[in-house]
Protein backbone atom coordinates (compact mmCIF):
# COMPACT_ATOMS: atom_id res chain seq x y z
CA UNK A 1 0.00 0.00 0.00
CA UNK A 2 1.67 3.24 -1.02
CA UNK A 3 1.21 6.60 0.68
CA UNK A 4 -0.36 8.26 -2.37
CA UNK A 5 -3.19 5.71 -2.42
CA UNK A 6 -3.56 6.13 1.31
CA UNK A 7 -4.00 9.87 1.00
CA UNK A 8 -6.53 9.36 -1.82
CA UNK A 9 -8.56 7.05 0.41
CA UNK A 10 -8.48 9.59 3.25
CA UNK A 11 -9.68 12.34 0.89
CA UNK A 12 -12.44 10.10 -0.41
CA UNK A 13 -13.50 9.34 3.15
CA UNK A 14 -13.53 13.01 4.16
CA UNK A 15 -15.51 13.81 1.01
CA UNK A 16 -18.15 11.21 1.81
CA UNK A 17 -18.37 11.66 5.57
CA UNK A 18 -18.21 15.25 6.76
CA UNK A 19 -16.71 16.05 10.16
CA UNK A 20 -19.30 16.98 12.79
CA UNK A 21 -19.92 20.68 12.24
CA UNK A 22 -21.35 21.61 15.62
CA UNK A 23 -19.79 20.04 18.68
CA UNK A 24 -21.21 22.54 21.18
CA UNK A 25 -23.65 21.43 23.83
CA UNK A 26 -26.92 23.35 23.49
CA UNK A 27 -28.26 23.07 27.01
CA UNK A 28 -27.38 22.10 30.55
CA UNK A 29 -27.66 18.34 31.11
CA UNK A 30 -27.62 18.52 34.91
CA UNK A 31 -31.44 18.03 35.22
CA UNK A 32 -31.10 14.80 33.15
CA UNK A 33 -28.20 13.74 35.36
CA UNK A 34 -30.27 14.27 38.50
CA UNK A 35 -33.11 12.18 36.99
CA UNK A 36 -30.63 9.40 36.23
CA UNK A 37 -29.25 9.49 39.77
CA UNK A 38 -32.80 9.31 41.19
CA UNK A 39 -33.82 6.48 38.83
CA UNK A 40 -30.82 4.42 39.83
CA UNK A 41 -31.57 4.96 43.52
CA UNK A 42 -35.15 3.82 42.99
CA UNK A 43 -33.98 0.82 40.99
CA UNK A 44 -31.64 -0.24 43.80
CA UNK A 45 -34.34 0.01 46.46
CA UNK A 46 -36.69 -2.03 44.21
CA UNK A 47 -34.30 -4.92 44.54
CA UNK A 48 -34.05 -4.36 48.27
CA UNK A 49 -37.83 -4.36 48.60
CA UNK A 50 -38.09 -7.56 46.54
CA UNK A 51 -35.61 -9.29 48.84
CA UNK A 52 -37.43 -8.04 51.94
CA UNK A 53 -40.74 -9.28 50.50
CA UNK A 54 -39.22 -12.73 49.95
CA UNK A 55 -38.18 -13.01 53.59
CA UNK A 56 -41.68 -13.56 55.15
CA UNK A 57 -42.47 -15.98 52.33
CA UNK A 58 -39.35 -17.90 53.22
CA UNK A 59 -40.45 -18.00 56.90
CA UNK A 60 -43.88 -19.35 55.86
CA UNK A 61 -42.38 -22.08 53.70
CA UNK A 62 -39.59 -22.97 56.18
CA UNK A 63 -40.88 -22.00 59.69
CA UNK A 64 -38.20 -24.16 61.35
CA UNK A 65 -35.53 -21.57 60.45
CA UNK A 66 -37.13 -18.91 62.71
CA UNK A 67 -35.77 -20.25 66.07
CA UNK A 68 -32.35 -20.79 64.52
CA UNK A 69 -32.37 -17.25 63.19
CA UNK A 70 -33.50 -15.84 66.56
CA UNK A 71 -30.79 -17.84 68.33
CA UNK A 72 -28.10 -16.32 66.04
CA UNK A 73 -29.45 -12.79 66.56
CA UNK B 1 -10.26 20.49 50.54
CA UNK B 2 -9.88 20.59 46.74
CA UNK B 3 -12.89 20.11 44.48
CA UNK B 4 -11.66 16.79 43.05
CA UNK B 5 -10.94 15.45 46.51
CA UNK B 6 -14.43 16.39 47.68
CA UNK B 7 -15.86 14.63 44.61
CA UNK B 8 -13.83 11.49 45.32
CA UNK B 9 -15.23 11.50 48.85
CA UNK B 10 -18.77 11.48 47.38
CA UNK B 11 -19.84 15.08 47.86
CA UNK B 12 -22.72 15.67 45.43
CA UNK B 13 -22.10 19.45 45.23
CA UNK B 14 -18.53 18.80 44.07
CA UNK B 15 -19.86 16.34 41.48
CA UNK B 16 -22.34 18.95 40.23
CA UNK B 17 -19.56 21.54 39.87
CA UNK B 18 -17.39 19.10 37.92
CA UNK B 19 -20.38 18.05 35.82
CA UNK B 20 -21.13 21.64 34.82
CA UNK B 21 -17.46 22.29 34.17
CA UNK B 22 -16.86 19.25 31.95
CA UNK B 23 -20.22 18.34 30.38
CA UNK B 24 -19.50 20.44 27.24
CA UNK B 25 -16.10 18.88 26.79
CA UNK B 26 -17.44 15.33 27.18
CA UNK B 27 -20.36 16.02 24.80
CA UNK B 28 -18.01 17.58 22.22
CA UNK B 29 -15.89 14.43 22.27
CA UNK B 30 -18.76 11.93 22.22
CA UNK B 31 -20.63 13.60 19.34
CA UNK B 32 -17.52 13.20 17.18
CA UNK B 33 -17.84 9.46 17.69
CA UNK B 34 -21.61 8.88 17.53
CA UNK B 35 -22.54 11.88 15.31
CA UNK B 36 -26.05 12.23 16.72
CA UNK B 37 -26.80 15.08 19.18
CA UNK B 38 -29.53 13.21 21.11
CA UNK B 39 -27.41 10.07 21.52
CA UNK B 40 -24.39 12.19 22.44
CA UNK B 41 -26.44 13.87 25.20
CA UNK B 42 -27.58 10.50 26.57
CA UNK B 43 -24.03 9.20 26.47
CA UNK B 44 -22.75 12.32 28.23
CA UNK B 45 -25.16 11.63 31.09
CA UNK B 46 -24.21 7.92 31.03
CA UNK B 47 -20.53 8.92 31.17
CA UNK B 48 -21.08 11.06 34.27
CA UNK B 49 -23.16 8.29 35.83
CA UNK B 50 -20.20 5.93 35.39
CA UNK B 51 -17.90 8.65 36.75
CA UNK B 52 -20.10 9.09 39.81
CA UNK B 53 -20.18 5.36 40.49
CA UNK B 54 -16.40 5.09 40.11
CA UNK B 55 -15.64 8.19 42.23
CA UNK B 56 -13.90 6.16 44.96
CA UNK B 57 -11.38 4.89 42.39
CA UNK B 58 -10.58 8.41 41.12
CA UNK B 59 -7.16 9.78 42.00
CA UNK B 60 -7.73 13.50 42.79
CA UNK B 61 -4.15 14.37 41.88
CA UNK B 62 -4.78 13.40 38.25
CA UNK B 63 -6.68 15.22 35.50
CA UNK B 64 -10.45 14.86 35.81
CA UNK B 65 -10.90 15.89 32.16
CA UNK B 66 -8.65 13.11 30.83
CA UNK B 67 -10.36 10.54 33.07
CA UNK B 68 -13.79 11.72 31.93
CA UNK B 69 -12.78 11.53 28.28
CA UNK B 70 -11.59 7.95 28.70
CA UNK B 71 -14.84 6.91 30.34
CA UNK B 72 -16.79 8.77 27.63
CA UNK B 73 -14.90 6.92 24.91
CA UNK B 74 -15.73 3.59 26.55
CA UNK B 75 -19.39 4.56 26.81
CA UNK B 76 -19.42 5.53 23.12
CA UNK B 77 -17.67 2.27 22.22
CA UNK B 78 -20.30 0.30 24.16
CA UNK B 79 -22.98 2.18 22.24
CA UNK B 80 -21.36 1.40 18.87
CA UNK B 81 -21.30 -2.29 19.83
CA UNK B 82 -25.05 -2.34 20.45
CA UNK B 83 -26.21 -0.71 17.21
CA UNK B 84 -26.36 -2.41 13.86
CA UNK B 85 -24.26 -0.61 11.22
CA UNK B 86 -27.36 0.11 9.07
CA UNK B 87 -29.10 1.76 12.04
CA UNK B 88 -26.05 3.88 12.70
CA UNK B 89 -26.07 4.92 9.07
CA UNK B 90 -29.70 6.05 9.20
CA UNK B 91 -29.17 7.90 12.46
CA UNK B 92 -26.08 9.64 11.23
CA UNK B 93 -27.31 13.04 10.11
CA UNK B 94 -23.81 14.16 9.24
CA UNK B 95 -23.69 11.71 6.39
CA UNK B 96 -26.81 12.79 4.53
CA UNK B 97 -25.05 15.60 2.71
CA UNK B 98 -21.63 14.74 1.32
CA UNK B 99 -18.92 17.19 2.39
CA UNK B 100 -17.75 17.38 -1.18
CA UNK B 101 -20.70 17.74 -3.61
CA UNK B 102 -18.50 16.44 -6.41
CA UNK B 103 -18.47 13.02 -4.78
CA UNK B 104 -21.54 11.22 -6.05
CA UNK B 105 -24.09 10.10 -3.50
CA UNK B 106 -23.92 6.47 -4.62
CA UNK B 107 -20.21 6.48 -4.01
CA UNK B 108 -20.81 8.16 -0.65
CA UNK B 109 -23.27 5.45 0.29
CA UNK B 110 -20.79 2.71 -0.52
CA UNK B 111 -18.06 4.44 1.46
CA UNK B 112 -20.43 4.95 4.41
CA UNK B 113 -21.49 1.31 4.22
CA UNK B 114 -17.91 0.09 4.21
CA UNK B 115 -16.98 2.44 7.06
CA UNK B 116 -19.90 1.48 9.27
CA UNK B 117 -18.98 -2.20 8.93
CA UNK B 118 -15.50 -1.72 10.35
CA UNK B 119 -14.99 -3.34 13.79
CA UNK B 120 -15.93 -0.78 16.49
CA UNK B 121 -12.39 -0.45 17.85
CA UNK B 122 -11.05 0.40 14.41
CA UNK B 123 -14.05 2.50 13.47
CA UNK B 124 -13.73 4.75 16.53
CA UNK B 125 -10.05 5.40 15.83
CA UNK B 126 -10.57 5.91 12.09
CA UNK B 127 -13.48 8.27 12.71
CA UNK B 128 -11.50 10.41 15.15
CA UNK B 129 -8.23 10.38 13.22
CA UNK B 130 -9.33 10.43 9.59
CA UNK B 131 -12.63 12.30 9.67
CA UNK B 132 -12.44 14.46 12.79
CA UNK B 133 -8.67 14.92 12.39
CA UNK B 134 -7.89 14.57 16.11
CA UNK B 135 -4.26 14.03 17.03
CA UNK B 136 -2.98 10.51 17.70
CA UNK B 137 -1.92 11.62 21.19
CA UNK B 138 -5.42 12.85 22.02
CA UNK B 139 -7.02 9.64 20.73
CA UNK B 140 -4.43 7.57 22.59
CA UNK B 141 -5.24 9.35 25.86
CA UNK B 142 -8.96 8.81 25.37
CA UNK B 143 -8.55 5.10 24.63
CA UNK B 144 -5.86 4.44 27.20
CA UNK B 145 -3.44 3.12 24.60
CA UNK B 146 -0.19 4.42 23.12
CA UNK B 147 0.02 6.76 20.13
CA UNK B 148 1.80 3.94 18.30
CA UNK B 149 -1.16 1.65 18.91
CA UNK B 150 -3.49 4.33 17.52
CA UNK B 151 -1.32 4.62 14.41
CA UNK B 152 -1.42 0.86 13.99
CA UNK B 153 -5.22 0.79 14.34
CA UNK B 154 -5.58 3.58 11.76
CA UNK B 155 -3.37 1.58 9.41
CA UNK B 156 -5.49 -1.55 9.95
CA UNK B 157 -8.69 0.43 9.48
CA UNK B 158 -7.46 1.93 6.20
CA UNK B 159 -6.37 -1.50 4.95
CA UNK B 160 -9.69 -3.09 5.89
CA UNK B 161 -11.64 -0.20 4.43
CA UNK B 162 -9.78 -0.48 1.18
CA UNK B 163 -10.63 -4.20 1.04
CA UNK B 164 -14.30 -3.58 1.81
CA UNK B 165 -14.50 -0.79 -0.78
CA UNK B 166 -12.90 -3.03 -3.39
CA UNK B 167 -15.63 -5.60 -2.71
CA UNK B 168 -18.23 -2.83 -3.20
CA UNK B 169 -16.68 -1.84 -6.52
CA UNK B 170 -14.78 1.25 -5.33
CA UNK B 171 -11.04 1.40 -5.95
CA UNK B 172 -9.38 4.31 -4.21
Amino acid sequence: MNELNDEKLRELLRGAIAPVADTNLKHDLWPQMLRKLDEQTVRASWLDWALIALLPLWFVVFPEVIPALLYHL
Amino acid sequence: MELQERFAKGEIEAFETLFRQFQGQVYGWVIRIVRDPAIAEDLTVETFWRIYRARARFDPTRSFGAWARRIATNAALDYLKTVRPDVLLLEDHGRIEPANPAVQSDLCNRIEQAFSHLPEKLQIVARLALIEEQSYEEIAGALGISAGAVKSRVFRAVRLLRRKLKRLGVEP
